[in-house]
């Protein structure tokens, strides 16, 4: 708490003598330095010992949070830094050829001739992430509506604490439901194995609902009481009151709270492998055994050699996952700042 | 069914030629759980005239005029007793449609709350629910309403922009525009200019003049000059009770109540 009050108060005192600003704001550093040159005499003595120990706390929270920062800033870039370097050597040094990574359709690494193909694993995340938000996003809308506008004391004291307790529950244990249950279920009622992109898309579904239901159900819980009110009192039914005056207000942050449940999606990596079947081509159907970026990568790490050209290609797998997260990043800041149009 | 205009201490109920239709409530009490807001209020609303509802906070005004149009209903505590009279009908009665009823009722807050979508979207809003799709017919009503809240002038251009990038006074006269554009009876203010800066608050109020020729219109204000320069009646609350209605000139010249003159006088309150 210190280390954040503090640089604040310091950089507004330094900022006084700076800007020419009239009266009291300048006058007053200059008592206190006349204060100072005259700190002998005994009715000087207090201003300047707290001058003193104010200066110390001043220089101790301002180098402790520039430390802070200064880790922070060190990391990402090192990290970003590390997978760039590693992702892009396949290329520049192994040269694989840009072109044939991101289009084509065989991945063998340790085949004769080597081939990189990586739109299998490319069209498995996207496929199973957009799918996991088409499933997860009605869900989790009604369930906001449900929470806020039909029956906010159940939905505060009961269903919220459901829903968010989702969050928490690790991602193996998902995915070990999704193998013991989904998977079995598929496969008794679709034609195939059960795993692929369908087993996978339902247990990302239900691992991103919490996300996309708390967003929303704060976006709706903070819009003015008046608008609602406001609709009513043209005499429209709570149906239309909901469909046609909240819903509008709040779309820019329900589409927030979708970017980031796909993004979420995308990354995860556990509980996809085990569902999923980690066959290395585009499937022709959902419930065919595919791959994503995030299972391939965690499948075949153990078994590469540093700085071989096998290892250095599951870098630039990672260095896809690393831009597409930047991208869904990005996505949202552009919601957010149209929504607060 | 007769209107069951109680007379009581309302010097000039007797029902004005004009527009608008007559609102009566009749030993009114509303609670919220046990606490009793509004005490047995009888006071009636004559067509084409403004009445305003004086009182210090928390005296049950705004709780009085939200039940008008039944907006309490929204509120899950709240419950009442009493009856509401809307051209010797009673709104509260079991097989009344609130949707009409709003309809006929409209309603402005202190607070402008215009929908997060476009100007004419705004206006639009309330009569699409009335059955209205033809685009021509929704221009005109659009325009309409704009003009009489002397908004077209400063909105024609750009209609279809966000109601939001409108100044506060802007979108308080759009409230009011779209409460009009259902063509309600009456409508009901709850402190429509408390919010605003000087030159909007006297541009609402001159609406409300001019709107009073076609409305019976309720308002609530803290404003005393206000309420003595737009309405016709006065109505002072205190604690929930109704202790003076009259007319305004002989409400804030010679109250009858000693309550009545000390609030007005700023004595108290």
């Amino acid at each position: 708490m210190k280390a954040t009050i503090e640089p604040s108060t310091r950089s507004s005192e330094g900022a006084n003598p700076a800007a020419p600003t009239p009266g009291e704001a300048v006058s007053q550093p200059m008592n206190v330095s006349s204060n100072q040159s005259t700190g002998g005499k005994p009715s000087g003595n207090k201003p300047v010992a707290r001058k003193r120990s104010r200066s110390g706390n001043e220089w101790f929270g301002k180098t402790y949070t520039m430390i802070c920062v200064s880790v922070l800033i060190i990391t990402i870039f090192s990290i970003v830094y590390f997978v760039a370097s590693k992702g892009l050597a396949t290329f520049f040094v192994n040269g694989v050829s840009l072109k044939e990574f991101l289009t084509g359709v065989k991945w063998a690494p340790d085949g004769e001739p080597q081939t990189f193909g990586a739109l299998p694993f490319i069209t498995g995340s996207f496929m199973t992430s957009i799918l996991a938000a088409c499933i997860s996003a009605p869900l989790a809308f009604c369930a906001a509506i449900f929470m806020t506008e039909l029956m906010p004391k159940f939905g505060k004291t009961v269903m919220q604490p459901v829903i968010e307790l989702l969050a928490g529950i690790p991602s193996v244990v998902y995915g070990f439901v999704g193998l013991s249950v989904i998977v079995p279920f598929l496969r008794s009622v679709f034609p195939g194995q059960g795993l692929g992109i369908a087993a996978g898309a339902i247990v990302l579904s239900i691992m991103i609902l919490p996300t996309i239901t708390t967003i929303a159900t704060d976006a709706m819980s903070n819009l003015p009481r008046g608008l609602k009110e406001g609709s009513y009192a043209l005499g429209a039914t709570r149906w239309q009151t909901i469909s046609r005056s909240i819903l509008p207000a709040v779309l820019p942050a329900m589409l927030t709270g979708v970017v980031l449940g796909i993004a979420r999606a995308f990354g995860e990596a556990l509980a996809v492998q085990m569902v999923i079947g980690n066959a290395p081509h585009i499937p022709n159907s959902l419930f065919e055994s595919a791959s994503t970026l995030t299972s391939v990568i965690t499948l075949s790490m153990g078994n590469t050699i540093m700085g071989t050209v096998q290892n250095n290609v599951l870098w630039s797998l990672a260095l896809m996952l690393l831009t597409m997260t930047f991208v869904f990043i990005f996505i949202v800041r552009v919601l957010e700042r149209r929504s607060l149009r | 069914m007769a209107i069951a205009a109680p007379s009581i201490s309302s010097a000039g109920a007797s029902t004005q030629p004009g527009g608008g239709a007559a609102l009566a409530a009749e030993q009114l009490s509303i609670f919220y759980s046990d606490k009793e807001a509004v005490k047995k209020v009888d006071l009636s609303f004559a067509p084409s005239s403004v009445t305003a509802l004086i009182g210090p906070s928390g005296c049950g005004k705004s709780t009085f005029l939200r039940s008008l149009n039944r907006m309490n209903d929204t509120i899950a505590s709240a419950s009442m007793k009493g009856s509401i009279w809307l051209d010797g009908e009673d709104i509260n009665a079991p097989g009344t449609d609130v949707v009409t009823l709003r309809q006929r009722i409209g309603m402005v807050w202190q607070k402008p709350n215009p929908f997060y979508k476009s100007i004419y979207e705004n206006i639009a809003f309330g009569p699409r629910y009335h059955g209205i799709k033809n685009k021509k017919e929704l221009n005109e009503i659009v325009e309409s309403c704009l003009r009489r809240t002397a908004l077209w002038e400063e909105t024609k251009d750009r209609l279809h922009q966000s109601a939001l990038a409108l100044s506060g006074g802007q979108q308080q006269r759009l409230c009011i525009a779209r409460a009009l554009s259902v063509q309600p009876e009456i409508l009901l203010m709850d402190e429509p200019a408390s919010a605003l800066d000087p030159v909007s608050t006297a541009k609402i109020e001159e609406l409300i003049s001019e709107l009073k020729q076609e409305f019976c219109i309720v308002i609530v204000t803290h404003n005393m000059h206000q309420a003595a320069r737009v309405s016709d009646k006065t109505a002072f609350f205190y604690m929930g009770n109704l202790i003076e209605h009259n007319d305004t000139n002989i409400i804030f010249t010679n109250p009858e109540n000693k309550q009545t003159d000390d609030y007005i006088s700023g004595r108290f309150g």
